[in-house]
């Protein structure tokens, strides 16, 4: 085995796994703290890579500027969806508040198909576009920056969690809501909390695969990836689902290269679901998760 | 300081559950608050705590008040802030969190410049075995060490007053001792007011000044806890001690449907 080959495919392999560790990170967080599935996270990730792209490329915004400001409507956007469409369905069955979850993300994919159309755009990527060489290897600098920058994010949302008061207020609450209650937690910003957090995560992994693909309206398929992942990790682990999303994306790209000879273009497109039933055979709550979770 | 005044409340807009509940724990006193199981203690409490609207249930009539402010219309978050905490029914500690955590989510409502440290001293001075198990997940704790950290938790918050559901439940006798002298302990030197559910009406009520006992959602016996512990119906129900032998034959009737409802 060519070893030089090897590694450049694992590296683009951490790269797509990144952008689906995060996206499964988002929806683990509001999983955790709400005890429900937000299943537009994908058209969450969507629309924040579509906004950065406008503020950047059609109005002319240096990037970081851009990326501030796209992270301040994100927040916005995602605080005024859970006060509207999903706080009024608090204490309805789950089903109903998954199925609105859904509504939400066919509202969002078509907002984003009436406003931008559906052709693809270049990304602005604030990261240099000629590759780098070690020795034969080839890596492209805008894969190599989303590992570095999502390993930074996740050192920074870990420390978050562990020791701001922020952060231990949202454990708190996903363990026991009416102990958080009983605390004085305002339970109601914390489930809005958890959305503004899950959606900011969701597009930084945005602006990632934009960076390395298109802005596109199908950009939403890409990070469904992120659900064998959290399968695979077990839906209430946070480092379950981070694994879960970097083990995908690397597998999906050695097996789309080394088995396609023997299996047929596509392979890569359902290596993910294959591991993940492989897995569930063995470990139905995924390799982290908890006995107890009740699937969906 | 709180007052129930014929308070009604359902579940799931039937179920009624509190007949017209009237009660007081005035400033600075331990209130005991007895009743067999569903009787409707802990519904009281989350009554109290503004909990029922999150648990489908409603408060259909009556008011609490609260230092002369009602409250039963107000959220949890803001009845903590007025200085009222609830120790709930089996502990409900962080589990995934650390000791240390646990009280820090405790001063919640404290102002972020109060000196943690000094607040976390003060409450651990009162149960020295969590001092040592600060960095530990809560749920690791023993059940004595859990309710301790339940009860420290809730102090971190400075109430005025301080509801326990149930703090001996599953514990062994020498660690309810224990937790009762803490108690006792907490209501003198931090004046704390506090109201007492329990099932082990003896421990509770040599501890309280005042006792309650709620039966089907209506309080039928209260006074002073010394009278009440001489209470020949008292002492049969819920302290196993009764005697009166001569009453036995003709009381025996009386009591006989109140028993069969106390004890299923
Ligand atoms: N969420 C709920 N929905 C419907 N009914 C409830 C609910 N919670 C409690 N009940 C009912 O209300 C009644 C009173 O319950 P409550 O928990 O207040 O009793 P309790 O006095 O605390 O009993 P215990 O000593 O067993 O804790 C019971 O009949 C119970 O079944
Ligand atoms: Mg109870």
């Amino acid at each position: 085995m060519d070893y030089q080959l090897f590694l450049q495919l694992t590296l683009t392999g951490l790269a797509w796994g990144s952008v689906y560790a995060l996206v499964a990170l988002s929806f683990v967080l509001i999983f955790k703290a709400t005890d429900t599935f937000n299943f537009a996270q994908p058209e969450i990730m969507m629309l924040g890579a579509y906004i950065g792209f406008t503020l950047v490329s059609v109005f002319h915004l240096p990037f970081f500027l851009g990326f501030v400001l796209t992270m301040l409507i994100m927040a916005v956007l995602t605080a005024l969806m859970e006060m509207m469409v999903v706080r009024p369905l608090v204490g309805e069955p789950m089903l109903s508040i998954v199925m609105i979850t859904i509504g939400l993300a066919y509202v969002i994919q078509g907002f984003v198909g009436m406003t931008w159309g559906y052709e693809e755009f270049e990304y602005p990527s604030p990261f240099p576009t000629d590759p780098i060489l070690f020795g034969e290897v080839v890596i492209s600098q805008a894969e190599l920056y989303t590992i570095i920058c999502t390993a930074i994010l996740l050192v920074v949302f870990f420390l978050f969690f562990k020791f701001s008061s922020s952060g231990i207020t949202l454990r708190a609450t996903a363990e026991d809501t009416t102990a958080a209650f009983l605390m004085g937690i305002n339970v109601k910003r914390v489930f809005t909390g958890s959305w503004v957090i899950a959606g900011l995560i969701a597009a930084i992994a945005g602006t990632f695969l934009a960076s390395f693909t298109f802005v596109d309206p199908k950009m939403n398929f890409l990070a469904l990836k992120a659900l064998p992942a959290i399968i695979l990790g077990g839906m209430d682990s946070v480092h379950g689902a981070i694994i879960g999303g970097l083990l995908i994306g690397v597998m999906e790209n050695l097996a789309g290269f080394y088995l396609e000879d023997y299996l047929g273009s596509g392979i890569n497109e359902i290596t993910a679901y294959v591991v993940v039933l492989l897995v569930m055979m063995i470990r139905p709550y995924g390799l982290f998760g908890s006995k107890e979770i009740e699937r969906v | 300081m709180l007052k129930l005044k014929n308070l009604e409340a359902v579940y799931n807009d039937i179920i009624l559950v509190l007949r017209g509940i009237s009660l007081e724990v005035p400033k600075g006193s331990i209130v005991a608050f007895l009743g067999a199981n569903g009787a409707g203690k802990s519904t009281t409490l989350k009554a109290i705590s503004g909990l029922l609207e999150y648990e489908d249930g409603e408060i259909t009539n009556g008011a609490i008040e609260f230092d002369g402010v009602e409250i039963h219309k107000k959220q949890p978050q803001d009845i903590v802030r007025l200085g009222i905490t609830q120790v709930p029914e089996g502990r409900r500690v962080f589990a995934e969190l650390t000791v240390e955590e646990n009280l820090r989510v405790g001063s919640h409502t404290q102002q972020k410049n109060t000196n943690l440290r000094q607040e976390m001293e003060r409450v651990l001075n009162y149960f020295p075995r969590l001092r040592e198990r600060l960095k530990m997940q809560a749920g690791f704790l023993s059940g004595g060490e859990q309710q301790m950290l339940a009860i420290g938790r809730a102090l971190m918050a400075k109430p005025k007053l301080m509801m326990l559901d149930e703090p001996s439940l599953g514990l062994a006798p020498m660690l309810v001792t224990e937790i009762f002298d803490i108690i006792k302990k907490i209501n003198t030197e931090e004046n704390v007011s506090i109201l007492l559910v329990e099932q082990n009406a003896l421990m509770a009520l040599g501890t309280a000044d005042y006792g309650y006992i709620l039966e089907n959602g209506k309080i039928v016996l209260d006074g002073p806890c010394n009278e009440l512990i001489t209470n020949e119906d008292v002492k049969e129900f819920y302290l196993g001690t009764g005697e009166g032998h001569d009453r036995r034959n003709f009381a025996e009737v009386k009591h006989y449907k109140r028993r069969k409802r106390w004890l299923s």
